[in-house]
């Protein structure tokens, strides 16, 4: 079937659709440019990053002094290592909670649902600085409060950036998922519990395996915003909870320097891995159909 | 909505009216109790935020910095209309319209362009489209710092072909460049999704039917493909009227927007009041264009 | 003997959309029988009900004398081939098979001995460590099919399990399917909106509209003694000729002419003939037959179709479909000819609302 429209589609692809003449070169033309725009800077970054010149934009040679210094900068390290932290936690915390909030939205009905659909969907479209704002005003009246209220002993810091991290990590999670879920006939949950499943088992063995890629790629995200997040973590950080990249945007204000290209290339390298693990995820989502392609 | 087991285990019986509404009520508590988790902490953590920023814009700055909450006041939303707080509104709205308007010239013909390519191509240039979207956004904004900077290699370039040592960093061109590299993938991919879902075969219809290129452009392709540019250009135009990391290292001082604007009524200023009005103006602004969006069919953004 | 399955009184309500409409159903052991009706007409809500993915909003629902109706479907011993067959999509052939014997506690190995061997009666064998969607249609369809079965089921359902298959591969699989029932000896109940399907396959069938329950017999019966204009028109191909009951062997055409109708309703309902096509005939006018079986018209077109033409004549302002097989010697009746429609007296039958 998919090979049929495929043919079809490259026949098309021959006529009215396909550009051609001086459109078709303007087209090209502008493909290139857009990813030599998305490429370019990050491609002199990473040279720039082993350049032997006190000048960020310089090229001084090779070296790999500044990795060395980000090696040995405690900073950067504590750093990081809050920043992991704080990622793998709130990501952990959201994937289950916007697992959960998605089977509710996409398979049952309740009351109150359209209100929770709207509250999951502002943290995703709410400005960065709003939130920040938000959850800075939230821990300065309540941070006692919700102590006295649950016993606990929260601080401005570790606690309070991964409580916000959490707040629009669940929405994200829950986006992905939902779409997986929605992709996912019901007839199936239902065809288990006709083959003695119980509802717990019908989730264990049927809903679960079908969604986990949408559960990973929910994780991913997560996680990557986590570890991008600069404003919202700037609000409500306290003493000794810098993360990376709060540390280095303090750097970028203050000077710019060699050692900062190199920190931001071990992030772009974070991400960079992050990327390729959801890409695999992807792959995985799609094998079902590239297969039946090949039959 | 499916089938039920009930609290009693199911013992066999005829089914009667009020079982039936006992199963269905069952069922909606089990949805109810799988959203509680995330429900009570949005409820808890966003929309008693949310709430807090709206009345502490109606509070009062005290001589020493800190916040009265009693005695409410219009006082920080009257400032609004001051020349320089006026002056930031329109600049980061013409900034930002600037950015959504860029983006969109960039991204239609390539998402176009993309929409049109075969399978494996079109899917090898999305995942290229797709790594910057994922790629740490402080450090891309990073990356034009360290290019436009002094003696890097933008100023190489103007020197070389003869248009002497011109400084764009820390100006308003900065930032929008910066904006646009930092926001197009978010243009481009609802785009690609609008246009890759219309049947192509309209397009050759309207040619069929003598239209120009051009104008099977106007008629077909651009109506049908509206809800893509509108979905692109509020997720372009939202976050670029608060951004606040881009302005900031792209910017300096000459350029301050409003997401700027807020941070420092908190970090610096320590006008909290004035500062939660005005990230409840970029937040009335943010809803109303999404409001707008949906009610006007969008579905998903 | 006790029904294998036996609905009485079953109504169920979405909200305030009434989708089953008090229906009572006895489904015989080893019976093949059809839920037969247009989309939304109730007989999926049914068969979900039989199920168990479906609640009744009242009524009782027996399998095999047991009350199951407040039963979740894990409980009920029956089993459902659903439509678009809903096979799990990361378990392969096996794996799908054996789930519901895993389910149920059957150990791996009896489970997997037993999955096999149901693979081998849906003609599947070696094909069971592919994924479902390395199968084709009719593989998957098999997949389903052996899934359900392998529980032994003591009624299988099956929802429109033939709808997603090519013309040529439904005719194969419905007759696999009847032997596969014969073989087995179990009731299947089978929802289709395809009424040559359900005539076909099935020994008995219900014919639903609207959520009620219009008629119940054998394809035959439902063929030639239609319980309602609904039925009449639904099942097969037929000219619905209005008219009035005169008396219990005659209806007066809404045109003046009488024609022969045997009924018992009251003189005067407004009623309509049932004349199949193929159970007419053309014939020059001055041809003598019974006035009580015959109408005079004029053809208006011809249609041929190989191995019929099919013939529309006007009567007056009525058209009467006409169906004659093309064998040799046949005659060409060309379009503005007066032609004379005539059939036997017991070919038609007298339906009303």
């Amino acid at each position: 079937m998919s090979r049929l429209l495929n043919k079809t589609a490259n026949k098309t692809a021959g006529s009215a659709v396909e550009p051609h003449g001086w459109t078709k070169g303007v087209l090209q033309a502008n493909g290139w440019l857009v990813y030599a725009f998305f490429y370019a800077p990050i491609l002199l970054l990473v040279i720039f990053s082993f350049s032997d010149s006190r000048n960020v934009g310089v090229w001084g040679g090779f070296t790999l002094d500044w990795y060395e210094g980000f090696v040995d900068s405690q900073q950067t390290q504590a750093a990081l290592w809050n920043s992991v932290k704080i990622a793998t936690v709130s990501t952990g915390i959201s994937v289950v909670l916007g697992t959960m909030s998605a089977l509710a939205l996409e398979r049952f009905k309740f009351r109150g649902k359209q209100v929770f659909d709207a509250l999951l969907y502002l943290p995703i479209i709410i400005p960065d600085v709003t939130m920040a704002v938000m959850m800075l005003l939230f821990f300065a009246e309540f941070f006692d409060v919700l102590n006295a209220v649950f016993g606990t002993e929260l601080r401005k810091g570790f606690s309070s950036i991964a409580l916000s991290h959490i707040a629009f990590s669940i929405s994200f999670v829950s986006v992905v998922v939902r779409a997986r879920l929605a992709g996912m006939s019901s007839h199936l949950e239902e065809a288990a519990l006709d083959l003695y499943a119980t509802r717990w088992q019908a989730f264990r063995f049927v809903t679960f395996p079908q969604i986990l890629p949408g559960i990973l790629g929910g994780a991913l995200l997560a996680m990557t915003i986590s570890l991008d997040d600069v404003v919202i973590t700037q609000f409500v950080t306290g003493p000794g909870w810098t993360t990376l990249p709060v540390y280095v945007f303090g750097l970028i204000r203050r000077g710019v320097t060699p050692l900062i290209n190199a920190v931001s290339v071990v992030m772009l390298m974070a991400s960079m891995t992050l990327v390729a693990l959801s890409l695999l995820v992807e792959r995985v989502r799609n094998v079902g159909t590239n297969q039946r392609r090949g039959f | 909505m499916t089938a039920v087991k009930l609290p009693s285990d199911a013992e066999a019986a005829v089914a009667t009216p009020e079982f039936e509404a006992a199963a269905i009520r069952q069922e909606s508590r089990r949805g109810f109790l799988l959203a509680m988790p995330s429900y009570a902490y949005l409820v808890l953590f966003f929309a008693v935020p949310l709430v807090i920023v709206v009345v502490y814009s109606f509070a009062t700055r005290n001589r020493f910095g800190g916040t009265d909450l009693s005695g409410w006041n219009l006082a920080s939303y009257a400032r609004l209309s001051e020349p320089i707080v006026r002056d930031i509104l329109f600049r980061s709205l013409w900034l930002a319209l600037l950015t959504t308007l860029i983006c969109l010239v960039i991204a239609y013909p390539f998402a176009y362009y993309l929409a049109t390519r075969t399978p494996v191509v079109r899917n090898l240039m999305l995942v290229f489209v797709m790594i910057p979207f994922w790629t740490n956004f402080l450090v891309r904004n990073y990356a034009w710092r360290v290019i436009l900077g002094n003696d890097g290699p933008f100023t190489d370039v103007t020197e070389a072909i003869g248009l002497g040592e011109r400084e764009l960093l820390f100006s308003k061109t900065a930032v929008v460049l910066g904006l646009v590299y930092s926001f197009l993938p978010f243009m481009i991919l609802p785009l690609y999704a609008a246009i890759e879902r219309i049947d192509k075969r309209l397009l050759e219809a309207s040619r069929d039917l003598y239209a120009s290129g051009l104008q099977s452009f106007r008629k077909v392709l651009l109506p049908l493909s509206m809800p893509g540019v509108i979905a692109g250009s509020i997720l372009v135009f939202v976050p670029s009227l608060g951004a606040y990391v881009t302005p900031d290292i792209l910017g300096g001082s000459k350029t301050t927007l409003l997401g700027s604007y807020i941070v420092t009524q908190f970090l610096t200023a320590r006008n909290w009041p004035f500062g939660a009005a005005l990230s409840f103006v970029l937040m009335a602004v943010m809803l109303t264009t999404t409001v707008v969006y949906f009610r006007k069919g969008g579905r998903t953004l | 003997m006790t029904a294998a399955v036996e609905i009485t009184g079953i109504t169920k309500r979405f909200g305030d959309v009434v989708a089953v409409d008090n229906i009572d159903l006895t489904i015989a052991d080893g019976e093949f029988f059809a839920l037969l009706g247009p989309s939304g007409c109730g007989k999926t809500t049914t068969l979900r009900m039989i199920a168990g993915l479906e609640f009744p909003t009242q009524g009782s629902l027996k399998i095999f004398g047991d009350e199951v109706g407040t039963l979740p479907p894990n409980k009920r011993p029956v089993n459902t081939v659903f439509q678009n067959y809903a096979l799990f999509p990361h378990l392969n052939a096996l794996d799908n098979v054996a789930f519901g014997l895993k389910m149920q506690g059957v150990d791996k190995s009896t489970a997997r001995k037993r999955a096999l061997e149901t693979i081998d009666l849906v003609q599947l064998t070696g094909m069971d460590a592919r994924k479902p969607s390395e199968l084709s249609g009719g593989q998957q369809q098999r997949v389903a099919l052996a899934r359900a079965l392998v529980n032994q089921p003591k009624v299988l359902l099956l929802d429109e399990p033939l709808g997603a298959l090519d013309l040529k591969l439904r005719q194969e699989m419905q007759g696999e399917l009847k032997n596969l029932q014969q073989n087995l000896g179990v009731s299947f109940v089978f929802v289709t909106h395809d009424q040559e399907e359900a005539l076909t396959m099935s020994d008995r069938m219900a014919v639903m509209n609207d959520g009620k329950l219009l008629q119940v017999g054998s394809p035959e019966e439902i063929y030639e003694h239609p319980a309602n204009r609904f039925v009449a028109d639904f099942i097969g191909q037929t000219n619905l000729l209005e008219g009035r009951v005169l008396d219990s062997e005659t209806v007066c055409l809404a045109n003046g002419a009488h024609v022969t109708g045997t009924s018992d309703l009251p003189m005067g309902t407004e009623v309509a003939v049932s004349l199949r096509p193929e159970r007419a005939h053309l014939g020059p006018r001055d041809e003598t037959h019974s006035r009580q079986a015959a109408v005079d018209g004029v053809v208006e077109s011809v249609t041929y179709l190989g191995n019929a033409r099919v013939y529309h004549v006007r009567f007056d302002w009525m058209v009467i479909e006409v169906r004659e097989e093309n064998r040799p010697g046949a005659t060409l009746h060309e379009p503005g000819t007066p032609v004379s429609v005539s059939w036997d007296p017991s070919a038609v039958s007298v339906v009303a609302d």
